[in-house]
Formats: C-alpha cells, sequence, structure tokens
C-alpha cells in the first residue's frame, strides 16, 4: 500500500494543498517522509511550519536523533506496535527518522558486540540521545530478577540515563510498573521514574502505547530540544490531557442513557456506552480515540466493542477489574433539565403519621384529664 | 451603635413615633442605590440554548465537585450546595418554551444581608454580595428571607456552609471575568458595568422590541438587582422564576419599622425606665399596705 | 417571693420520670447522629424550607408557652395585682426551663454551632438591621434573667440544707438579690416584650413567601399579644396538672381571674387581626384561598372559642378552665406554625413535614424539660405547700399514672 498525490478541494487539509488518498501511485520516498513529520508534528500538537522543520533536521540535515532503547520486564508488545506504524513504515523509521543505535529486537548483532554498540552510541551522542525504556524494573534483591549481559536492569538504567539527552518510558510497564508490578508484585517491579529518582522522565503508558504519542515527543526532542507540556504523572499533556470519556464516539450514548448491559444484549449490538460492562474511560486519559494505533480507525477496544480497560491509568488498569464501574471524573451536565420550579423537599408517610399521633394524644389526653377535673368536687375547687 | 447628636434628636422623635405605631417614619428609609462601580451580569433568555456550559464552568471555578445522580452526571435540579448556577427550563401551555439561568441576583438592598447576624453575607466591593464563613453561624435565616431563593445550605455536612454565587470575585480579583459569562458561546449572558449592562438591555428591547417582554427585570425589581435579565416575548418573568416584588426592596418595610421602634435603642430604655419605676412603686406601696395589694 | 412555699418532696426516679428519660436518651442517640452526618440526615429541612420544626415549635411556639412568667409578672409588678402572687414561681421556673429547651434547640438547629459564641461577643460584627439578632441577644439574656429570678427558690432550698457552708452563703445572696429584683425583674419585663415582639417581625423579612393572610406588619404586635395569652393559658394548664400529680391545694379562684384577664387580650388579637386584613382589603381572602381559608378559620375558631367559654360561664369549673386554656395554647401555636411553615410557601411544589427523627428530638426534649421540672419542684420551694386531702391525693396521681405521657407536656410550659 502507498500514497498518491491529489490536486485537494479548497481548504484542503496539507500544507501546500494536497491531501492524502488511499491509492497506489507514486508518492516518493522523501515526500513520504514528509508526511510522517507532518503526522507526528500533529500528534504533538505543533503548527506545519514544525513538520516542516522536523522534516528538514533529520531527513534532509541527516540529523537523526540518536535512540537507544532498552527492555526489561515486558512482552515487546510497545516496540511491535511501533513497527506497524504505517506512516512511516519500518524501514524508513529506522534508517531516516531516528538513528536506532540499541534494541534488542531489531539489533542485527548480538552478545557483547551488541552491548557495545550501546556503549558506543552512548560515548558518540554523550548528553544528546534518547533513552527510551520499554518495561519494568524489578527493585527486589537488588534487581536480580531481570539481567541484560551479566547486569541487573537497574544498573543498565542507570548507566543509560546518566548521560540522556530524554528520558522516555514508553507503555504502562515502563511507566509506573504495569503487569509486573500488579499484586503482589514479586519483582518489587517499577517504572522508570520511580527507579530513577529526581529525572525528568516523559512517561507513554498504554498496553501498549500508542506509536505516534512516542514519535512526536521523540521528533519534538530531536528537532527542537524540547520537550512537550507534562502532567503530573509525566504523560505528554497533548496525548492525555483528556479522559477518554471526553472524547469517546459512544459519548452521545452515555448523555442520553442509552447502555449495553451484557455482552451481546441488544445495546452492544447497536454501540451503545460500554459504561456499564465497567469502561474506565471516565478516570482514564488517554487518546485513543482521536488517535488509532497504526491508523486503523477503530482499531481499540471502545472502537470494537470493548470497555475502556484503563491500561494508561495507574491504579485502574491491572488494579481494578474490568466489571467494575467507575465514578465520573469530571461529570457534565445531562441533557434533561431542571424544571423552573423543580419541586422538592421530604414528607414522609411514617413522618406524618407519627408527627399527627402526638399531636392527636397530647390534645386527647389533655381533653381526658379536664374531664376527670369536671368529676371533681366543687369544694376541692374552692378550697384555695 | 454609634450614638451622635444628630441620630440621638432624630431618634427620640422617631421612638415617639414607633411608640405610636405612627408609619409616619417610614419615609425615613430611602431607597438603597446601586455602588457606582456595581458590576453584574445580563441574562438574554432569547439567547440561551441550555447546552450548560456555564454550569459545567460554575462548577469547576468554584470547586464544587460533588456529582448528583449516580456520580455520573451534574445535573442539580435547583439551586443547592453543589450549585450555585442552574440552567432550567420552561414550557408554557402553548409549547412556547424557554431557558433559564439562575443565580444570586446580587440586589441592591439584599435581605440576605438585611438579617444576617454578624455580617457573614455583605455588600461587598463593586456591589457584589459575599459570604464570609467565619462570621456564619448557619442560622439559615438568608434563606427564609431571600425572595429568590438563592442562598443554599449544606444538608448533608457536618460542618455545613451557606453556598451562593460570588460572582467569582476571586477571578475579578485576578482580572478575569465569572466563569459562566466567559464560557457561554452565544453571550446569553454577560459581564459587565451594571451601567453598561443597563444600557445593552435597553438597547436591545429598543432594537428588536417584538421578540422581548418590554422590561428589563431587576432594574427596579426588589428595590433593584444586580443581575439583569430579559425575556422573550409572551413568557413573563413570573413564569421563569422572577417573582413580582415591585419596587421596594424586600427588607426596607421590615427595617424601617424595626428600625423605628429601636432606633438609637432609645425605646427599650424608655420602657425599661418606666418598668422599674412602676415595679419600684408598686412594691413600696404593698410594703406599706400589705402583701396582697390589689391595685 | 417568699409565699407558702416547700419543696415537694418524694422519690425522683418514679416510673413516669423513666419514661420521660428513655424518651430524651433516644433524642440525644439521634442528636449525635445529627452531628456526625449533619441536619439533612435527620431532619426533612431543605433548601426552601430551611426552618422546620425546631425554630417552628422550639423557638418559636416553646417560647411563647414559656411566657408563663412574663404574663404574671405583667399582671403581678406592673398591675400590682399581688393575689397572683402565688402562682408566679412555678410559672418563672417553666419559664426558664421552656427558654433554656428554646435555647439549646437553636444551638442544635445552627448549622455551624460552634461559630454561636461570635454572636453574643463580637460586638463590632453586629449587624443592627438583622431582627434575628436582636431576638438572639435577648433570649440568651433572658434566659439568664429567668434563672436569676428563680434563683432565691434554690437559695432558699440551700437554706434549708443541712451545709451550713451553703446556708451561710445563700443567706448572704438572698438579701442583696431581693433588693435588686426590681431591676431584674424589669429587665425581665422589656426582653420578653422585645423577642417576642420580633420573632413575629421576623417573618416579615419573608416577604411575599408568606401567605397575604398571615403576612402583615403588625405581626410583631400579634406575636405579642398572643405570647401572653399562651403565658395565661400555660399557667392554668400547669398548675391544674401539677396539683392534681403532687396532691396540692387547687388554685382554681385564682385561675378563674387568670380567665377574665385574657378573654379580653383574646379579643384585642382579634380585633387586631380582623382589623389588619380589612384595612389592608384582605378580608375576602379569608373564603377564597382553599387551605389557606381553612387553617385561618380554624385558627380564628381557637382564638373565639375561650373567649365565649369565659364569659359564658360566669363560675367555670377548672376543667372547662384547662380546656379554655388548652385552646388559647393550641391557638397561639397554630398561629406561629402557619407563620412559619404552614403559610410559609416558598415556591412552588415543595414541601415539609418535620421527619420522624426531628420529632423525636423534639418529644425528647421536651420529656427531658418536664423531667427537670419534677425534679426541681420536688427538691426547691416551688410549689404552695400546703398537701390536699390524701383522698385527692391519690385520685389525682392515679389519672396522671392512666395517662399517656405526653399528656403532661401542655403543663411544662412546652
Amino acid at each position: 500500500m502507498s500514497f498518491t498525490v491529489v490536486k485537494a478541494q479548497p481548504g484542503g487539509e496539507l500544507p501546500g494543498g494536497e491531501a492524502l488518498t488511499w491509492s497506489d501511485g507514486g508518492l516518493g520516498r522523501r515526500e513520504f517522509l514528509r508526511r510522517a513529520c507532518i503526522i507526528a508534528a500533529g500528534v504533538v500538537g505543533l503548527p506545519s511550519s514544525a513538520a516542516a522543520k522536523m522534516y528538514e533536521e533529520t531527513v534532509v540535515k541527516g540529523k537523526k536523533p540518536s535512540v537507544i532503547w532498552l527492555h526489561f520486564q515486558e512482552c515487546t508488545g510497545c516496540t511491535e506496535s511501533l513497527l506497524r506504524a504505517e506512516h512511516p513504515p519500518l524501514d524508513d523509521l529506522l534508517l531516516d527518522l531516528i538513528s536506532l543505535d540499541y534494541h534488542e529486537t531489531l539489533l542485527a548483532a548480538a552478545g557483547k558486540q551488541a552491548e557495545a554498540a550501546r556503549t558506543q552510541a552512548m560515548r558518540a551522542n554523550a548528553g544528546k540521545y534518547i533513552l527510551v525504556v520499554e518495561g519494568a524494573i524489578p527493585m527486589k534483591d537488588n534487581g536480580i530478577y531481570c539481567k541484560v549481559g551479566g547486569k541487573t536492569a537497574v544498573e543498565i538504567l542507570n548507566e543509560c540515563a546518566a548521560q540522556a539527552g530524554a528520558i522516555i518510558a514508553i507503555g504502562s510497564c515502563a511507566s509506573w510498573g504495569g503487569i509486573p508490578s500488579s499484586d503482589p508484585n514479586p519483582t518489587g517491579a517499577v517504572g522508570v521514574t520511580g527507579a530513577l529518582k529526581g529525572k525528568t522522565v516523559v512517561t507513554i503508558p498504554g498496553c501498549p502505547a500508542n506509536p505516534y504519542n512516542f514519535l512526536g515527543t521523540a521528533l519534538q526532542f530531536a528537532t527542537f530540544g524540547t520537550l512537550p507540556a507534562l502532567d503530573s504523572k509525566g504523560r505528554p499533556k497533548f496525548a492525555y490531557g483528556r479522559t477518554i470519556h471526553e472524547d469517546c464516539p459512544r459519548r452521545p450514548h452515555f448523555d442520553a442513557g442509552r447502555f449495553a448491559l451484557k455482552y451481546g444484549d441488544q445495546g452492544h449490538r447497536d454501540g451503545w456506552c460500554l459504561y456499564q460492562l465497567g469502561c474506565k474511560g471516565p478516570v482514564t486519559h488517554a487518546n485513543c480515540s482521536l488517535q488509532p494505533f497504526g491508523e486503523v480507525p477503530g482499531a481499540w477496544p471502545i472502537g470494537i466493542g470493548h470497555p475502556c480497560f484503563g491500561c494508561t491509568e495507574q491504579f485502574v488498569g491491572f488494579s481494578i477489574a474490568q466489571s467494575t464501574t467507575v465514578p465520573i471524573e469530571n461529570p457534565t451536565p445531562s441533557t434533561t433539565f431542571a424544571a423552573v420550579n423543580s419541586g422538592g423537599g421530604k414528607m414522609g408517610v411514617a413522618a406524618v403519621g407519627v408527627g399527627g399521633a402526638i399531636l392527636g394524644a397530647v390534645v386527647s389526653a389533655g381533653y381526658k384529664f379536664s374531664t376527670t377535673l369536671d368529676a371533681e368536687e366543687p369544694s376541692a375547687d374552692e378550697e384555695a | 451603635m454609634s450614638l451622635s447628636r444628630r441620630s440621638l434628636l432624630k431618634g427620640l422623635a422617631t421612638a415617639g413615633a414607633g411608640i405610636a405605631g405612627l408609619p409616619a417614619a417610614g419615609q425615613a428609609k430611602e431607597l438603597k442605590r446601586r455602588p457606582d462601580d456595581a458590576v453584574g451580569l445580563l441574562y438574554d433568555a432569547t439567547k440561551c440554548i441550555g447546552c450548560k456550559a456555564c454550569m459545567t464552568a460554575c462548577r469547576e471555578a468554584n470547586g464544587l465537585t460533588a456529582a448528583e445522580r449516580d456520580g455520573k452526571w451534574y445535573d442539580p435540579q435547583s439551586l443547592s450546595g453543589n450549585a450555585k448556577n442552574v440552567i432550567s427550563f420552561y414550557r408554557g401551555p402553548k409549547g412556547e418554551e424557554s431557558f433559564m439561568k439562575m443565580q444570586c441576583m446580587h440586589c441592591v438592598d439584599p435581605a440576605c444581608v438585611s438579617v444576617c447576624m454578624l455580617g457573614a453575607l455583605k455588600k461587598g466591593d463593586k456591589g457584589i454580595v459575599t459570604y464570609d464563613a467565619d462570621a456564619c453561624v448557619g442560622c439559615r435565616y438568608c434563606q427564609v428571607a431571600c425572595p429568590f431563593n438563592v442562598p443554599a445550605f449544606e444538608w448533608g455536612k457536618a460542618t455545613p456552609k451557606i453556598v451562593k454565587c460570588e460572582l467569582c470575585r476571586d477571578r475579578l480579583a485576578q482580572g478575569k471575568i465569572p466563569a459562566c459569562a466567559e464560557v457561554c458561546p452565544r453571550h446569553a449572558v454577560i459581564f459587565g458595568s451594571y451601567t453598561e449592562l443597563l444600557e445593552e438591555a435597553h438597547r436591545r428591547l429598543a432594537t428588536e422590541p417584538k421578540r422581548y417582554v418590554p422590561k428589563v427585570y431587576g432594574e427596579k425589581d426588589g428595590g433593584g438587582t444586580q443581575v439583569l435579565y430579559l425575556t422573550a416575548a409572551g413568557i413573563p418573568f413570573e413564569k421563569l422564576g422572577l417573582p413580582a416584588l415591585g419596587e421596594k426592596s424586600v427588607p426596607s418595610l421590615p427595617e424601617t419599622i424595626q428600625h423605628t421602634i429601636y432606633k438609637g435603642f432609645l425605646a427599650p430604655v424608655v420602657l425599661y425606665g418606666a418598668l422599674g419605676a412602676v415595679i419600684f412603686r408598686n412594691r413600696r406601696k404593698s410594703a406599706a399596705g400589705g402583701e396582697e395589694g390589689d391595685a | 417571693m417568699s409565699h407558702a412555699t416547700a419543696p415537694v418532696g418524694g422519690r425522683i426516679l418514679t416510673k413516669p420520670m423513666l419514661v420521660l428519660l428513655g424518651l430524651f436518651g433516644l433524642a440525644a442517640a439521634l442528636l449525635l447522629w445529627r452531628f456526625i452526618q449533619g441536619l439533612g440526615a435527620v431532619t426533612a429541612m431543605s433548601d426552601r424550607y430551611p426552618w422546620g420544626l425546631w425554630i417552628a415549635y422550639d423557638v418559636v411556639t416553646g417560647t411563647a408557652l414559656a411566657c408563663g412568667g412574663y404574663a404574671l409578672a405583667i399582671l403581678i409588678y406592673i398591675l400590682n395585682k399581688g393575689r397572683f402572687h402565688p402562682l408566679i414561681r412555678s410559672a418563672i421556673l417553666t419559664s426558664a426551663l421552656g427558654y433554656t429547651l428554646g435555647g439549646f434547640s437553636v444551638i442544635v438547629d445552627l448549622g455551624r454551632f460552634w461559630n454561636v459564641w461570635k454572636v453574643p461577643t463580637l460586638f463590632w460584627k453586629w449587624n443592627f438591621s438583622s431582627i434575628l439578632l436582636e431576638v438572639a441577644l435577648c433570649i440568651m439574656a433572658y434566659m439568664f434573667v429567668l434563672w436569676i429570678e428563680l434563683a432565691p427558690a434554690f437559695l432558699e432550698g440551700a437554706k434549708a440544707a443541712g451545709n451550713p457552708k451553703l446556708r451561710r452563703l445563700a443567706e448572704k445572696t438572698l438579701g442583696p438579690l431581693e433588693k435588686a429584683m426590681p431591676f431584674i425583674v424589669a429587665l425581665g419585663l422589656l426582653l420578653p416584650t422585645m423577642h417576642q415582639s420580633s420573632l413575629g417581625s421576623l417573618m416579615m423579612l419573608a416577604g411575599q413567601k408568606v401567605h397575604p393572610l398571615w403576612q402583615t406588619p403588625l405581626l410583631p404586635l400579634l406575636f405579642l399579644i398572643s405570647c401572653i395569652c399562651m403565658g395565661y393559658g400555660v399557667v392554668v394548664l400547669e398548675s391544674a396538672l401539677s396539683s392534681t400529680y403532687f396532691g396540692l391545694p387547687r388554685e382554681t379562684p385564682l385561675l378563674r381571674r387568670l380567665g377574665r384577664v385574657v378573654a379580653p387580650l383574646l379579643g384585642l388579637y382579634l380585633v387586631l387581626r380582623l382589623g389588619d386584613l380589612a384595612i389592608h382589603g384582605k378580608l375576602g381572602l379569608i373564603f377564597t384561598s382553599g387551605f389557606f381559608s381553612v387553617l385561618f378559620l380554624a385558627e380564628m375558631a381557637l382564638f373565639v372559642t375561650p373567649i365565649v367559654m369565659f364569659y359564658t360561664e360566669a363560675k367555670p369549673k377548672l376543667g372547662q378552665l384547662f380546656r379554655g386554656a388548652m385552646m388559647i395554647v393550641l391557638a397561639g401555636a397554630l398561629y406561629r406554625f402557619s407563620t412559619f411553615l404552614v403559610a410559609f410557601r416558598p415556591s412552588k411544589g415543595w414541601v415539609y413535614f418535620p421527619s420522624v427523627g426531628e420529632t423525636l428530638i423534639t418529644v425528647g426534649l421536651i420529656a427531658g424539660e418536664i423531667a427537670a421540672y419534677i425534679f426541681v419542684v420536688k427538691k426547691f420551694p416551688i410549689l404552695q405547700s400546703r398537701p390536699r386531702r390524701a383522698t385527692v391525693r391519690r385520685l389525682g396521681a392515679d389519672v396522671i399514672d392512666r395517662l399517656p405521657i405526653p399528656s403532661t407536656a401542655p403543663a411544662s410550659g412546652d
């Protein structure tokens, strides 16, 4: 599959009045990389001029960011999803946009040779290279539960982090520990932030993380030397600033109160809101609905009819059962309206009964008492 | 209560009138005027689309986090401890419809301020009616007195407060405008100085007389408010929950009576003296004439 | 104040007393819940009905019922009708207890009760427009005045007690206290005049929210007159009940005279009430207001009937006096409940009725008040001392024992 350039209608989306279409045709490799930069810049929320600059710096001038990619306790899912990004395809990414100097999955070298490539890249790009960490770091028993080339994960991490220009934790495992850290956390697994105290770590949580959130961050650093704005958990705000719930394609069903109640029921088939099935969208910050994985629209849990799992959110994903519903973090007004005079207040039947009974008892007892006084002899009356 | 010579003389006169039960002193209390720098809101019901963005903005600006109905919705049905601003909806017998925005009216002569024992509710800077929890004992007289039923109380809390719109005064201090007015996508509610708002309201009435009920609610109602309302022709203000109050403020009459009776605290002092004298005299009399004095 | 009064004596922890204390304990438990969970957890009050049973009954009606001391003091000290003096001490006791209950209820009702100390102390913050401030200060002061007025009884009790130190202290204090009493009594007349009328003024601020049949600038005057009527009514009820319960001499002739004093006052109330409606052209509303018409007419009936009763019968029996007094008390209570709750219609669609918890707390507090009354009259010289014939005494005690407990409620001033 490749792309063709067609004349765009007025107001076309791309600089230069062109638009991308899905068809065979002659889109040059260079042009294609320009597109990749545009998408990456768009993801980070930078203007199109920034995309041009990214392209200029990386492709034209060949100043590709050196990337050292470490794997610890993980499943390599984040790498796999990165490799499935369509813009750019794997070869362009590796050969033109970044310089992937060390990556255990992709490295041709093995053993000592591979480790040597790492140290050499670190020396050559000291203070400039991007350190990407995939996977959690075990801390228990001096970190013996994950070793590469005889060194523990935490040792390698510290070594590589010392001279890194930027540190990116990709995936939920690297962000806070992810699956390896879930109860009872036998290896004492933590995220990069937990293992590297005091360093700025960009976390790109997700299981797997969306590759564009990573690429956008990496290219922004490579081009401008800056990192995107981060939230309190180190996540780029451009991707994690809002909850799934806020941008959910099924949101109108929520607002209208239409919920799927069982997997496969009519509501589920009709694409209604998955909240009652335990969707974690209302508390999970991520841009899944806006930036599809691998550019396949709908290729994410809610898109295929599965409630959000909360994978980008510590204490939600891998912590709360899928079927458990969560409180709404940022409730918005419903689509129904209060009446001008809504009415209200409490008037219980029991309350009225009790109140009436007491009043009745007092009055009737008083009356009864007064009749006993009537019965008294008048002489007693006049005593005083 | 400071007692200058002038107020003493005035007090003597009015105390006399008060004891005699004359309403003559009633004229003494003039209608209060808005402060010159008064600010407020103008809500044009014909422009509102009921999007409730103002409710959400208000909730966020005022730290009202509580959600209602299963914790999924923020849909207060009236002003409450969780809601300082509510959009409601009216449908009349002929199918006529209107939205309505309710928040504190920031009266010129507020009943809530008049009744508040220690001045927890006060007419503050720019005529904004402010609340100070430190001086509040939670007696809820403000709720009884407010003709618009605005102040709300946190019934579910062990340490409750009165909750009401303070026109985002902390935002004003930062140079921002009230959240509801800032976020309104159709400028159905706008913020500004009272004079500008009134001018604008009359301008709208003049340019599109057929669109509106020909009156600016709040210009004079209940002694005047700093929040003004325009509503669509055919939908009277009373239907939207804005009572017909007349031009006098709610506190003007009771305050006049109360002030007349208690002016300078003279009447009570005089009464006390008189009571003391009578008791003393009676006592001497009965001491002289035996226990069972029967005058 | 030294009439032939003496402690009634007898066991304190009788069966009825235990029931009273049980009710009080129940209220205390509910109160604990109110303080932990907030007012909404126990009461039916809402943002539109911010004042409920505790204000309408415990404070507004309760203090009016506790006006026996005030009403009798007017007779005795101002109109110099010394013959009513035997009634005063127990009337002052019920007043003191009634006001104390009102004060306690206010604390329970206040949302931010821990700030209440600021009301009497932070005088530079006083808002002189606030009628409630006047009411609050007056009630606080009057509570003190009442207990001081009652102090001689306690001091006499102390004098009679064995402890010599206590006796010397009592002897030393009694003299000066007697001398100062006119000024204290004058204060005890001034303060209720101020705040009982102002309790009515409170609702003037509610403006249109109160039904026009009740909303009038005469509210203060009507509240003042009706509270005095209720005071006399309560004196009658209390005298009849306590003389029966404790087997003491009847005070029927005195009570009969009270009936003749209260009848014109009731008449004055009616004239003002109807005259005010007439002047403002609201007479038509009496018949066109649906439910409120019924409410209004019921109030009128309760005010008119005692007048008729007291005037048609030259020498009403104690039973009749008792029924008349009950009606006066109910009339005043209905007027107060109407003004504060029933005729208070803040906006369409909102309702209020005191919740079970609210009601039980009020009942428990009244029970506590009655228990305190019984305790004090048994221990201190409040009531007249001469015991009645043994047969009557037994008869009375039996009657009371057979009656349900709330039947003693009106007697104690609440």
